[in-house]
């Protein structure tokens, strides 16, 4: 075409004998629309807002002073233990179930069992789960009522947050321990190498970029969770998306802007795990070409 | 009246918001003016809260879906008269000068004590609040949601502060009692609703009497309700006409219906529904009430304490500092 093109406007007059410009990234409009209308208008809408005076109009940073009140901090801390105390156990034994599944049989009934298992218990969440688990282990079963811990901050909804987190663990790590091949336990072997010595030096360095990843992943998982711990906590705010709720919808005269603050403060807690998160998966994915 | 109830007739619809079929019996009071006048009655977000209704006449300003009345909490209504139109209704006199805004930007409707609603099977008989610290209550008290956000709950907190000695001018003692109760081991932090009193997860509840009924959260006669006879807190809801209302005339006439005293009229079907009427006292002397109904309240004998606005102000203010520590 562009060829065709110079050649019929050569004997006129000297045009530019460019090329035309590629409309190949027009098939980006769609995700691009899509980032702009869910992720960036939402985040722009959120740091508007909390930078706002909501009184007097204009703009003032002095609204984000706000994050760093004890009140308001207890709730990032919040966040932070349930998040992490949860993330880092349903890493752990996720790993452990994702290398069982591995082990056996690539073809077989148990890991497809696994895999789809995983898919739906992943997306079990909510006030589902935790009256599931009120049926199932809590009060009404009589087992461990007395006990009385699982109402305990973060014990109690931390063990309910792992019935989400241990299925999206395994999922997100089996194909990291898939991409371990036979063939460098082989070699180690061959070279006289203990399976010590096989997991301390070939594949924990190769599964801990991924292990690392995972865990940020299930970590922001469990940041956002919202209405398993508003169904099971309903009473007192431990969490940050809790207390944005209350932001919005108090009736007893506490609702303000503080709940646009806390989300700001969300997003660049976010923001700092998917940039760990996208860092260390790019390291990972050297090994599993 | 007459001219109105043609009025009314003539736009056909009027909308409603945030009114729970089982809250106040406001499911059969809907059916009962839809039926009297023919009207028919939009019923939107019936589990929404009084902020929500108010979020709702603005964004939906202008639109034929907006509501035409609200029934919103005083912290609520007070902040919101710009929205509201004034109105009277006929029975005007029959509505204690300190629960209306002069003009009838607002008026209050109907309300409730304070009350503990718990099993008496599991339980046997409980009279106080101070009992509730117990080891027998072990998982068992529960409020009506988190006082920071939810005004029943925040008079959860208010009612134990009574209960303990407090005044309504401080709720530090509330608090204080709620500390003890975690300690204790008795709180329960899940959101109290009919399925988790069925569960047993909420054997005690802390709620209004009028939500806190045996027929409301589906229990059978083992469901006792009482109020503390040291803290008897009472609060009531208010209506109010949207200003800009799509339905002006059905909505009228649907305050007129709410404040009627006839025997199939709101004040009534309210009091049916475990509520206490604003026109509660006036309907006593002259005779109209429904005495059933009325018996089946649970009984309160000492002084009533109201909440000011300013009071609710301050106990909100001082449980966004301190509940969430106090419960942890």
């Amino acid at each position: 075409m562009a060829v065709a093109a110079t050649t019929t406007a050569a004997g006129a007059r000297p045009v530019r004998a460019g090329r035309r410009p590629s409309l190949a990234w027009l098939g980006t409009v769609p995700f691009l629309g899509y980032v702009a209308v869910f992720l960036l208008l939402p985040t722009g809408i959120v740091l508007w807002n909390a930078i706002r005076n909501p009184t007097a109009g204009g703009f003032e940073l002095s609204n984000l002073k706000q994050l760093f009140n004890s009140t308001e901090r207890s709730y990032f801390t919040g966040s932070l233990e349930l998040s992490a105390a949860s993330s880092v156990i349903a890493a752990v034994l996720g790993a452990i179930l994702a290398y069982a599944v591995a082990s056996g049989n690539p073809d077989g009934v148990v890991r497809r069992l696994y895999l789809s298992g995983s898919g739906v218990l992943a997306q079990f969440g909510g006030v589902t789960l935790a009256f599931a688990f009120n049926a199932a282990i809590g009060p009404t079963s009589g087992f461990l009522f007395h006990a009385g811990w699982y109402y305990n901050f973060p014990a109690g909804i931390g063990l309910i947050y792992t019935y989400f987190q241990i299925p999206l663990m395994v999922l997100v790590f089996l194909p990291a321990i898939d991409g371990l091949k036979a063939q460098w336990r082989e070699a180690c072997e061959n070279l006289g190498g203990s399976t010590w010595q096989y997991w301390r030096h070939v594949a924990a360095p190769l599964l801990a970029p991924a292990f690392i990843g995972a865990t940020l992943l299930l970590f922001a998982n469990a940041l956002s969770a919202y209405a398993t711990i508003q169904a099971w906590e309903n009473q007192i705010s431990y969490t940050v998306p809790q207390q944005i709720y209350i932001a919005i919808n108090s009736e007893v005269g506490l609702a303000s802007n503080a709940g646009d603050v806390l989300a700001l403060g969300m997003v660049v807690m976010v923001a700092i795990i998917m940039i760990g998160y996208f860092l260390l998966q790019r390291r990972a994915a050297r090994w599993l070409r | 009246m007459t001219k109105l109830i043609a009025a009314a007739k003539q736009e056909g619809t009027l909308n409603v918001i945030a009114l729970p079929p089982t809250w106040a019996n406001y499911g059969n009071i809907i059916k009962a003016f839809a039926k009297k006048y023919g009207i028919k009655v939009v019923s939107q977000n019936p589990e929404g809260s009084s902020q929500d209704e108010v979020n709702a006449v603005k964004s939906e300003n202008g639109t034929s879906k907006a509501p035409d009345v609200l029934d919103v909490g005083m912290a609520v209504a007070l902040v919101s008269t710009s929205l509201f139109a004034p109105y009277q209704v006929s029975t005007w006199s029959s509505i204690p000068a300190a629960q209306k805004d002069p003009k009838g930007l607002w008026t209050q409707d109907y309300g409730g004590y304070m009350s503990v609603g718990y099993n008496s099977a599991k339980f046997g008989t409980i009279t106080s609040m101070s009992q509730l610290l117990g080891p027998k209550f072990k998982n068992s008290v529960s409020l009506n949601g988190n006082p920071t956000a939810a005004n029943a709950a925040l008079n959860g907190v208010m009612m134990a502060n009574l209960a303990a000695g407090g005044t309504a001018d401080s709720i530090a003692k509330g608090v204080d009692f709620f500390h003890s109760l975690k300690q204790a081991g008795n709180f329960v932090p899940v959101q109290a609703t009919p399925a988790t009193i069925k569960a047993g997860t909420t054997p005690i509840v802390l709620n209004w009497d009028y939500l806190n009924t045996a027929s409301v959260v589906g229990q059978g006669a083992n469901w006792k309700v009482f109020v503390p006879s040291n803290a008897e807190l009472a609060g009531y809801y208010a209506q109010a006409v949207n200003k800009t209302a799509p339905h002006p005339a059905a909505a009228r006439l649907w305050e007129e219906f709410l404040y009627s005293q006839t025997a199939g009229g709101g004040q009534n079907l309210w009091l049916q529904g475990g509520a206490r009427p604003v026109e509660m006292t006036a309907m006593t002397s002259d005779s109209s009430i429904d005495t059933s109904a009325a018996s089946a309240l649970p009984p309160v004998t000492g002084t009533t304490v109201f909440l000011t606005p300013t009071q609710a102000t301050s106990a909100a203010t001082y449980l966004s500092a301190h509940w969430a520590q106090a419960v942890k």
